[in-house]
């Protein structure tokens, strides 16, 4: 099966700005992937490449075996936009049928597509009365028409309370089961971490790191944090015992490892016996790993 | 294609519903209408011609000016309202072509324009043929007036979607659609005027005259209502003009300019990049 999204060595310029330097990218059926990086890192020009929507100065990119931007992409190609807009007079349901003409589809589902993302209640009213929330699902009820073998959501979940993001990632699920390769950028790291096979991370248009979760956590070897909580009265001995600790304002011990050091560490508090309360091992989090990789290329 | 290009258009036209435009388009045209139709009464025993004759040389006037600002007004906000709306991205990641964008909101914009000027002119018609029975004679000019009338409306859609793809802003958009309304509907003819005057008859009285009442597509819908219709002698002044023109060239000024202006339209937006 050739892959669905093909991207090598893409650059893009505006004027003297580099916003994409040599990104390749290869996005095979049924895979999620999450775009991370900080404002203005250039993943909403990624995107709008991989649209069609503007056009780029170097390297290449395959939609679907096609030109990015020509009818055969777009007809297998679905996008919400990072801030889903439509036409304030326009009704929920009138406006995904239009949407659904556009595609060649039969009008009729609208209501079926609204009800999925939970605005069969709200469909015959304006998207002018509505919130950003149900702006947000309208946006995502038109990325469901026909059968996408590519989404594009630029921040899907914002302005989502957490159930609707729940769902939201219950569909993408589903989407992806039946074939469809999905690239989403999010800010929201921990529903990234729990819900995409592949991670990459961008900063200042260059593509820092890529793989999965497990692999960038290796690979940015981190220090993995302890926190030990003395027995009463063993605060002094322990402290002793632990010479690389830091005394927290809490009575707490807090430490810090690599990777490789942690079985150790752990056996040696172990061996403190009735000293020690209770212990705490902290892994680094998304956000650790997502800044380690996004600043090292950066500043 | 055509299937996309009617659900734009049904799109378009139920947003002027909601904005009133459909409402405001066609008092206007049926008030205004309604006033030359009073107005216009008075002179018709002089000049012998049916009343309703008269009444569509009145309003050939009067549709030279309101019919393009009415066509200005609902296509400078085409483009550049879903710009900054910012609606055009996710429309242009359809299966959609621009130019069957472009078609669909023209189809929808001159099915108002032919509804307001369809109830404009058929109730200043009712009103002449109830007070005059024998103005049923003008029916056909009347005819005439409405789909050039339509068509003299598509001209200054489709330059109006140009003007909104090339602004890329509703404020910058109305600007220039107001110049270009002032500069074709009003400036042309008092330039004209003034140059007539200056040359006293000689060589740009008989060669560019025509040619330069020929490229204003405001101009020749003017000329080819009054040379076509009977109405003509009811019509002073232009009614010189119109004699050295032939009719065919008027008719296809008026036939030409709506396709020019559409596609003018669709390179202007071919241009915009969301």
């Amino acid at each position: 099966m050739t892959s669905t999204l093909t991207i090598s060595r893409l650059t893009k310029r505006f004027q003297t700005v580099e916003a994409l330097a040599e990104v390749s990218l290869d996005l095979g059926p049924g895979m999620r992937v999450a775009l991370l990086g900080h404002n203005g890192a250039g993943k909403s020009t990624m995107m709008k490449i991989i649209l069609g929507l503007i056009p780029f100065d170097a390297g290449e990119v395959r939609v679907c075996g096609a030109a990015p931007g020509s009818a055969q992409a777009r007809m297998q190609v679905a996008y919400l936009p990072e801030n889903a807009a439509f036409h304030p007079a326009l009704t929920g349901e009138e406006q995904i049928r239009h949407y659904l003409s556009l595609r060649g589809e039969s009008p009729r589902r609208a209501m079926e597509l609204l009800e999925r993302v939970g605005l069969a209640k709200a469909a015959r009213r304006r998207i002018g009365t509505y919130s950003k929330g149900m702006r947000q699902r309208v946006g995502l009820a038109q990325t469901l028409i026909g059968r996408p073998r590519l989404l594009v959501l630029d921040e899907p979940t914002s302005g989502l309370d957490p159930v609707s993001r729940r769902d939201f990632y219950a569909l993408l699920d589903g989407l992806a089961a039946e074939g469809a390769a999905i690239l989403l950028s999010s800010h929201v790291l921990t529903e990234v971490e729990a819900r995409t096979d592949r991670i990459l991370i961008l900063s200042q248009g260059r593509l820092v790191a890529e793989g999965t979760l497990a692999e960038l956590r290796r690979r940015a070897a981190l220090p993995v944090g302890l926190t030990v909580v003395p027995a009463p009265g063993a605060a002094e001995a322990l402290a002793a015992a632990l010479p690389q600790a830091r005394l927290a304002g809490d009575g707490t011990l807090h430490l810090a490892c690599a990777q490789d050091e942690k079985l150790g560490l752990l056996a040696r508090i172990a061996g403190l016996g009735g000293q020690v309360a209770d212990l705490d091992v902290i892994p680094p989090s998304l956000e650790d790993i997502y800044s380690h990789f996004s600043r090292r290329d950066g500043q | 294609m055509i299937r996309r290009i009617l659900s734009t258009a049904a799109l378009e036209f139920r947003i002027a519903l909601r904005n009133r435009w459909v409402a405001i388009a066609t008092a206007l045209m049926v008030v205004f209408a309604l006033v030359l139709a009073a107005a216009g009464a008075a002179p018709t025993g002089d000049i012998g011609a049916d009343r309703l004759s008269v009444v569509v040389a009145s309003l050939t006037s009067l549709a030279v000016y309101l019919v393009p600002l009415l066509a200005l007004l609902m296509s400078f906000d085409a483009v550049a309202g879903e710009v900054e709306r910012g609606t055009l991205p996710l429309l242009l990641t359809y299966p959609v072509a621009r130019a069957e964008v472009l078609a669909g909101k023209l189809v929808a914009h001159m099915a108002i324009l032919a509804l307001a000027v369809g109830a404009g002119y058929g109730a200043a018609a009712l009103a002449a043929v109830w007070s005059d029975p024998a103005s049923t004679a003008g029916l056909p000019a009347l005819w005439r007036l409405m789909w050039s009338s339509t068509l003299l409306g598509a001209t200054f859609l489709g330059a109006g979607y140009a003007l909104s793809s090339i602004a890329r802003r509703p404020s910058g958009a109305a600007g220039l659609a107001v110049g270009l309304w002032l500069g074709l509907v009003v400036l042309y003819d008092l330039a004209l005027l003034a140059l007539i005057v200056a040359d006293g008859g000689g060589g740009f009285t008989t060669e560019v005259l025509p040619v330069a009442l020929l490229a204003n597509p405001a101009d020749a819908f003017r000329l080819f209502n009054l040379s076509a219709a009977q109405a003509t002698a009811a019509a002073a002044g232009v009614g010189g003009a119109a004699a050295t023109i032939p009719l065919w060239q008027s008719a296809l000024s008026v036939l030409a300019w709506p396709l020019a202006a559409l596609g003018l339209a669709i390179a202007a937006f071919r241009k915009v990049t969301p």
